[in-house]
């Protein structure tokens, strides 16, 4: 229930801050929340239903090493013609390890001409990033990258 | 307060292929930081990005918290005639701003 493989030194001291506070208290409520990948499934699920995603097609391009996970560029693009006939719906891009599965979705149609999008994303650990694109014709490709993270976002300290 | 950079070529060739870019100032708040004390920073994102030309909606896009301060995005468009480009930012708290661009599309 507790894995203490995930605790960062802040997390331990905050955990033992806490700990000499609460007491007792359950040790949980120190932990910053987590997505688990059964979220992550459970996300993934959500949007496809029972259709199959198969792998390619879509490419993510993200540093494989950052130092700062509160500001990391990632791109997605997808292989399409971007025609009326066949093109990319969506984009919907997942993380593993951030509080939320959730990282962004973009809605494309046949008028963008080129099924790509830049943005900045946090990362809270090194973990895997998944795209999953929705295309015209109703299915779905996907594309994971894996990055390591040194300096975590998303659950830090407000100074 | 809210200050939008949008970037959009100002001339292009009918049917080609140009690339919007567009930045937001706002802090993305993610909702999961503690301050000091313990206390839970309220989330504040912005949740929702639309670009259209002319009226019709050309990019929409849905923002988390794992998008970094001052969403920046970029995406590409093809230009079919000469218009305006309108872009909305949607946020918590009743955030709102908009920005626009003009193009000129020669044949």
């Amino acid at each position: 229930m507790f894995d203490t493989s995930h605790l960062s030194r802040r997390q331990m001291l905050q955990f033992a801050g806490g700990a000499a506070v609460y007491g007792a208290l359950p040790i949980i409520t120190a932990r910053p929340a987590e997505a688990t990948p059964a979220m992550l499934a459970s996300a993934i699920r959500d949007l496809v239903g029972e259709a199959t995603v198969k792998v390619g097609k879509v490419k993510l391009e993200i540093p494989p090493l950052v130092e700062n996970g509160n500001t990391v560029p990632m791109t997605v693009s997808v292989d399409s013609p971007m025609t009326a006939d066949d093109h990319v719906k969506s984009v919907h891009v997942f993380n593993e390890k951030n509080p939320q599965p959730n990282i962004g979705n973009f809605h494309l149609g046949p008028r963008a001409g080129r099924a790509k999008v830049t943005t900045r994303i946090r990362l809270a650990d090194s973990q895997k990033v998944t795209a999953i694109a929705q295309l015209s014709d109703g299915s779905f490709w996907s594309g994971s990258v894996d990055v390591i993270v040194t300096l975590a976002a998303c659950t830090e300290e407000v100074p | 307060m809210a200050s939008a950079l949008v970037n959009v070529p100002p001339k292009a060739k009918k049917g080609a292929v140009i690339e919007i870019r567009t930045l937001m100032s706002h802090i993305m708040e993610p909702g999961y930081r503690r301050t000091a004390a313990g206390d839970l920073v309220p989330r504040d994102i912005i949740t929702s990005f639309s670009c259209r030309f002319n009226g019709e909606e050309i990019f929409r896009a849905d923002l988390f918290p794992a998008i970094a301060a001052n969403p920046f995005l970029s995406f590409f468009t093809v230009a079919t005639e000469s218009g305006k480009f309108e872009f909305e930012w949607i946020g918590d708290n009743g955030f709102v701003a908009n920005a626009s661009a003009t193009i000129t599309v020669e044949a």
